[in-house]
């Protein structure tokens, strides 16, 4: 089964982490990942930019609206996440417990739909 | 006593008093909700009360008489549902029954407990449930500690209340034959609640560890001459006992052999120890007596620096013959480290390391990494810690953790 975590922090406070500290959180994201993949339940990763770098399209009656910024203006940005493949929602959280970024923002977990393929 | 203790005291009498209750009803009826149905209000109205008003004379009885009171309340209101009737109607009889004579009310702890971690009883639940009969702890309280979101615990206790009635588990206490593997699963339960509370400081499990504490001692007043059930309340009072060392004021994580032994607790040591010789003097050695003796040991080591590391060894070789267990495998390791250098150590961990279990369990990686990093192994430990930090769930741990990585790339 696979779940989604999508994690939540307070990205203009994280900007704010001096660099010597920010590689220190870095290392044990990748610790964490080193942990998921020895596990054998990785699946895959990504850290995103912060939401002044997105933006949010739609089409409205046939014609491409775009807007800088987030769909949804939140206290705390969405920034990334991990997708694993474990067995069940107790393993997810388990697993979501132990990833460093639930102690400075809040994680998301999200299984997936599962269609059977005939 | 100072109003906390004294609304600490109130709650534990209200506590060992609605679980003698709610032993008591369901061992008459089988009925383990029903039972806490029946009493769940005038608890909470304990609960509420006797902090500020003080402990009733008989506990029992001012419990009994306001479930009495609230269930002919309800059974009022309901008069005209028909379902449940029956139902209501027993547990007010039995409730009768016990309020004729509250001095006589036996005690069914220990049978409700059984019945608990009966076999029957998935066994990651019997802790659970252990908990919230005996003690009356919500789902909520119980529920964080164990990772789960309370609306699930809560099914889960009911599931598991369900199966204790429809699979007919029986309230008793097992014969001299069933006793040790049965009540080892009950030791087993409330020592996974201590573990539970123990990883924590001043986090969601660490009431449960004071909780788990007195279940050990409810235990051993019960089975007075059970050896085992004294060796793990030793065991847990062991470890209970360096809590307040295991961090330095400014939280970090500190290390047994670099704890300040003036922050142990000698009132909590000496009761380990006096329970430890009676377990001893009364019986076999079981699992946890062999343990509470590790604990026992490494005291004597680092209060008086008596050398006892050949003991701690020869203690987990026995242990490990016993159990099998790669938890066990993983500290028998570390108490070779002392004795004859990591390097013997972790040649023991490498029997270890084809075991599929060892891939998340964070002690085996924290083990290895220390080991490692003391042979001189860099890349090992390198890579040991890493995945040692990744397991970590605790924050100080990992600070801990990260620190040995940090002098490695240094040094």
């Amino acid at each position: 089964m696979k779940y989604l975590l999508m994690l939540y922090a307070d990205e203009k406070a994280g900007a704010q982490i001096p660099p010597a500290e920010m590689n220190k959180f870095m290392d044990t994201m990748y610790a964490y990942e080193a942990a998921l993949t020895k596990a054998g339940v990785f699946v895959s990763t990504a850290p995103l930019r912060p939401t002044t770098a997105a933006k949010t399209i739609n089409i409205e009656h046939g014609e491409l609206k775009v807007h800088d910024g987030p769909y949804a203006e939140t206290k705390e940005q969405f920034g990334g996440y991990y997708i694993i493949d474990c067995p069940d929602m107790d393993a997810a959280v388990s697993w979501a417990a132990q990833c460093p970024a639930a102690t400075w923002g809040k994680i998301e977990i999200r299984p997936y739909t599962e269609y059977s393929r005939e | 006593m100072s109003r906390d203790e004294a609304s600490q005291t109130a709650e534990r009498v209200a506590r060992e008093s609605y679980g003698r209750l709610v032993a008591y009803l369901a061992a008459r009826t089988r009925d383990v909700a029903g039972a806490e149905d029946a009493l769940a209000e005038a608890f909470a109205t304990a609960l509420r009360m006797w902090p500020a008003e003080g402990v009733p004379q008989n506990p029992d009885a001012w419990l009994l008489t306001v479930a009495r009171r609230r269930q002919t309340d309800a059974a009022r209101r309901r008069h005209t549902r028909t379902a449940g009737e029956a139902h209501l109607q027993l547990m007010a009889d039995e409730i009768d029954d016990a309020a004729q004579n509250p001095d006589e009310i036996p005690d069914r702890r220990l049978a409700l407990m059984f019945a608990c971690a009966h076999p029957a009883i998935e066994r990651g639940m019997r802790a659970p449930l252990i908990l919230q009969t005996i003690l009356g702890l919500t789902a909520q309280d119980i529920a964080s500690a164990f990772l789960i979101s309370p609306a699930t615990m809560g099914q889960r206790l009911v599931r598991a209340k369900g199966r204790i009635k429809d699979a007919g588990i029986p309230f008793n206490i097992p014969d001299r034959e069933a006793l040790p593997e049965r009540l080892d699963a009950v030791l087993e339960a409330i020592y996974a609640a201590y573990a539970k509370g123990w990883g924590e400081i001043d986090g969601a499990g660490a009431p449960l560890a004071e909780e788990a504490i007195w279940l050990g001692r409810l235990v051993v007043s019960l089975l007075p001459t059970e050896p085992e059930a004294k060796g793990m309340l030793a065991l847990m009072l062991y470890a209970e006992a360096r809590r307040a060392a295991r961090r330095d004021p400014n939280g970090a994580y500190v290390p047994l052999d670099q704890q300040n032994t003036a922050h142990w607790d000698d009132w909590q040591i000496d009761m380990a120890e006096t329970l430890l010789r009676e377990a001893n003097a009364a019986g076999p050695s079981g699992r946890y007596q062999i343990e509470a003796a590790i604990q026992s040991a490494h005291v004597a080591r680092r209060r008086a620096g008596a050398p006892t590391w050949p003991a701690i060894a020869a203690l987990y070789d026995h242990l490990y013959g016993l159990t099998q267990s790669p938890v066990v495998a993983l500290n028998r390791a570390a108490a070779y480290a002392e004795l004859e250098g990591p390097d013997a150590a972790l040649a023991l961990l490498d029997t270890l390391a084809a075991d599929k279990r060892m891939a998340d369990y964070q002690p085996y990686w924290a083990a290895r990494g220390h080991l490692a990093a003391r042979a001189g192994r860099k890349d090992d430990a390198h890579e040991a810690l890493i995945l040692a930090i990744g397991l970590s769930s605790d924050e100080a741990v990992r600070q801990y953790l990260y620190k040995q990585l940090e002098a490695l790339r240094d040094g």
